[in-house]
């Protein structure tokens, strides 16, 4: 149909349709469009600010050389910490969930509860472990950090724990059971396993959400110029460090503040993409 | 039948199966209850966090009382503190951060799931949901060092010269262009939450019955006045609810807005103004503060930033959930 012959209401209609496809064209473009600005810039600065002493030397003090070393072991022992503690619990809760409770009302209290503490501001989990563990304990410390990021890796878990196990089809549950095995030996030799793959996938993107929390670290575990193993006692890590450094007027820390940047989004962005990618194998 | 048979002829081993059985009904109790321990302790961290917050903003509540909400003079000084700069600061940043947000992540949306060639829809729709898995401190570290410079260049003096002479709008773009401020934080907020809307209208839309639009396209409308006329009117409660997640999460986002706020305890009426948010006046006092009402009046603003979140996010799981139901039915 030629645009001659069209009546004027339907070219009316086909040029705002044309328009709202343009917008939504443009909108995606607006946010691919910062995403690629905030690599490129990471990429620029922060390859500009790497080399080899930023993995193998202490944070500096101002206008001296140094690295990132104490912050990225810091940032790995808490992580770890985090995960240990955080995610037993949570697997448990989403088992319970999905398993044993799972018409309890518990269970739709719990599922409300969780959802809301998955996106809940995370500073507001730092003042809770500073009242819970800093105050009482009269000094700031790893431990409590690693506690904080725990708080916020136990919601993440929890959901993906039930999402999984739910998708696992009753007639195996059935099948089990039915040759004997106790409920608790179906859930972990037969549940679990077909569900491994996605709970891993959670656990996976915890740790990826955790490593680059800040807010929570702030007033749990502080920060450290130095190097400190001591969970007991203030601890570096390496988003804490890039807010400091970065808000600095000294050059130096800045460009340290880029590499610690590169490196967290690097980690983040392969364990989201890993995360992904596992998921993907277990849907084909 | 065959349990029967087994327990006549073997007496012994019958007791031994008794009682292995018994165990494992035990174990099974054990395992029932350590789950269902470890479900009850996600509740227990909601309420440890409301009671520990209460009792750690109590001093501070009960000294200033409901002036705390409505004062807005913070002097760490005099120890006079008050709310109202943080709050007016939070809600401005995220209403801003919405109103660049719901647009631009809807469109997304409606690219994706309408108009994207099959073979893009999955590259472009994982690259959209990257952006949500940037950490926030990253966005704080390029709103600074980026973005704000390149505002205070170009957009800034732009919105300055355009509504300088315009009664009521001069107002809002007055002042010198700082960079960092209110508008540079609502930018980035938008950008982190974005992703946000785009992942739950995505999904939403996706549940459209294709019967209802393929009836549309059938009618002859157009693809605008298939979304405008049958997506959207179904989807509403979920695009809503996706909405309402990604305000709670502008609300409470601390790092990034940190960064480019500026942190002044100000109410001002200038978008271009440093401000301040809940979030922001923690992370940067709370290390430093001295004396325990300064303390106890951070906590308070942690308290009530929690409870405002809660009830944002309470209201975005409700309408979810009626969305869930209706899609599993």
């Amino acid at each position: 149909m030629s645009a001659a012959r069209m009546s004027p209401l339907y070219a009316g209609r086909r040029r705002r349709n044309s328009i709202f496809m343009a917008l939504a064209g443009a909108s995606t473009l607006v946010g691919l469009g910062f995403l690629a600005a905030i690599l490129v810039t990471l990429v620029v600065q922060g390859f500009g600010a790497l080399n080899p002493r930023v993995l193998t030397a202490m944070t500096p003090p101002p206008g001296s050389d140094g690295g990132l070393l104490n912050a990225i072991a810091g940032s790995l022992v808490m992580t770890l910490l985090g995960v240990l503690v955080g995610t037993p619990v949570g697997m448990l809760a989403g088992t319970y969930m999905a398993e044993y409770g799972r018409y309890s009302q518990i269970t739709h209290v719990v599922r409300f509860v969780n959802d809301i503490l998955l996106s809940a501001p995370s500073i507001v989990v730092g003042l809770f472990v500073y009242e819970i563990m800093v105050a009482p304990m009269g000094h700031f410390s790893g431990l409590a950090g690693g506690v904080a990021l725990a708080i916020i890796v136990i919601p993440v878990v929890v959901r993906t724990t039930e999402d999984m196990l739910l998708l696992v089809p009753d007639p195996i549950r059935e099948a089990t059971t039915a040759l004997g095995a106790p409920r608790w030996h179906m859930i972990s030799h037969v549940a679990y396993r077909a569900a491994k793959a996605g709970i891993i996938t959670g656990v996976l993107l915890a740790v990826a959400r955790i490593s680059g929390e800040t807010a929570p670290l702030l007033f749990t575990a502080l920060n450290n110029q130095f190097w400190s193993t001591n969970l007991n006692a203030p601890m570096a890590s390496l988003p804490v460090i890039i807010f400091q450094f970065a808000i600095s007027p000294y050059a130096d820390w800045r460009d340290l503040a880029w590499a610690g940047a590169l490196l967290i989004t690097a980690a983040v962005l392969l364990l989201s993409i890993a995360a992904r990618a596992l998921n993907m194998k277990r849907g084909s | 039948m065959a349990e029967l048979t087994l327990v006549q002829e073997h007496p012994v081993s019958a007791t031994a199966r008794g009682s292995s059985l018994r165990r494992l009904a035990r174990t099974d109790a054990f395992f029932h209850g350590l789950t269902r321990a470890a479900a009850l302790a996600v509740l227990g961290v909601l309420m440890g966090v409301i009671l520990a917050l209460v009792i750690g903003a109590w001093p501070a509540l009960s000294h200033f009382g409901f002036s705390f909400l409505v004062s807005q003079s913070w002097n760490p000084v005099t120890e006079k503190f008050g709310a109202l700069a943080p709050i007016f600061g939070t809600i401005i940043t995220s209403a801003i951060a919405m109103l660049f947000a719901v647009p631009i992540g809807i469109g997304v949306a409606i690219f994706l799931t309408e108009i994207c060639p099959p073979l893009l829809r999955r590259p472009v729709g994982i690259a959209i949901e990257l952006l949500a898995g940037i950490p926030s401190i990253i966005y704080g570290i390029w709103g600074l060092f980026v973005l704000a410079p390149l505002l205070q260049r170009t957009i800034q003096p732009f919105l300055i010269d355009l509504f300088g002479n315009v009664p009521l709008l001069s107002s809002l773009f007055a002042g010198p262009p700082y960079g960092i401020g209110v508008l540079t934080a609502s930018i980035v907020l938008a950008i982190m939450i974005l992703p946000f809307i785009t992942s739950i209208t995505r999904d939403v839309f996706e549940q459209v019955p294709p019967m209802l639009k393929e009836a549309a396209f059938g009618l002859g409308c157009t693809t605008r006045e298939v979304i405008r006329k049958v997506v959207i009117p179904y989807t509403r409660v979920g695009v809503t609810g996706g909405c309402m997640l990604a305000l709670g999460r502008a609300l409470g986002e601390t790092m990034a807005v940190t960064f480019v706020i500026g942190n002044a305890h100000k109410i001002n009426a200038s978008l271009l103004a440093p401000g301040t948010t809940i979030s922001a006046t923690i992370a940067n006092e709370f290390t430093e503060a001295v004396g325990d009402l300064y303390t106890s009046a951070l906590i308070a603003l942690g308290l009530l930033l929690f409870v405002i979140t809660f009830i944002v996010l309470a209201i975005a799981r409700v309408m979810l959930a009626r969305v869930a139901r209706k899609a599993g039915k």
